[in-house]
């Protein structure tokens, strides 16, 4: 059961790829990692039942966690090419 | 008994979920553009991901593992909209158009249509 499902997400995964490889803008390759990344979340999970081995949930969940971070981190170099936004538009009262 | 039935359960959520992942690929792969897409994406991480956990919850039985496998749920359901409403702010300060549909004549999609209709027209010819 857990054998067909991992390959089954795999599968998945392999789709969303070939979305990151080909899409026209910078913000479909974004997309198409965000759930690459949600997909490994799921595939990790499974992977502990699989293996007998449920300390992968913890990895599993930390996983989520960086996915997230780095989806925001990358849209927003994205769009200011910058991590902190543009320096003269920055009110430094409110920093 | 009770645990075959655990089973089949488990194993008919477990290939919904996939089943609503693989739409959503699908859909990523497939539609137009990028505001489209993330409805495909919206699949993944909602239905897909709920039905694949809920699956791995009802193997794991009420265990520490069902709470973990909760909160990678909870997470999941949180960071989904955000990450997604970041994207689409990035995409439309960036200028990247939606192709909505407009009926007024002279819109976008008017335009992209004849386009495409004189493309049909040259392949054809």
């Amino acid at each position: 059961m857990f054998t067909e499902a991992s390959l089954a997400i795999l599968l998945i995964m392999a789709l969303t790829l070939w979305r990151a490889v080909k899409g026209p803008t910078v913000y479909d390759r974004i997309l198409a990692v965000n759930a690459f990344g949600t997909l490994t979340v799921l595939l990790i999970a499974v992977f502990g039942f699989l293996t007998e081995r449920p300390e992968f949930l913890d990895i599993a969940l930390v996983y989520a966690l960086i996915n997230f971070i780095g989806t925001i981190a990358v849209c927003k170099y994205a769009t200011f090419a910058h991590l902190g936004g543009p320096l003269d538009q920055v009110d430094w009262d409110d920093v | 008994m009770s645990a075959l039935v655990v089973d089949f359960l488990s194993w008919i959520l477990l290939l919904a979920g996939t089943a609503f992942a693989l739409t959503g690929a699908i859909g990523i792969i497939r539609l137009p553009d990028v505001f489209a897409r993330m409805h495909g994406a919206g699949m993944i991480d909602t239905l897909g991901a709920a039905l694949i956990l809920l699956g791995l919850m009802l193997q794991a039985g009420p265990t520490l593992v069902t709470v973990k496998l909760l909160l990678i749920g909870v997470f999941l359901f949180f960071t989904s909209p955000a990450t997604t409403f970041a994207l689409a702010r990035a995409a439309l300060a960036a200028g990247i158009e939606p192709a909505v549909e407009d009926k007024t004549a002279g819109g976008t999609v008017a335009k992209a249509a004849e386009a495409a209709a004189a493309k049909e027209g040259d392949e054809r010819s």
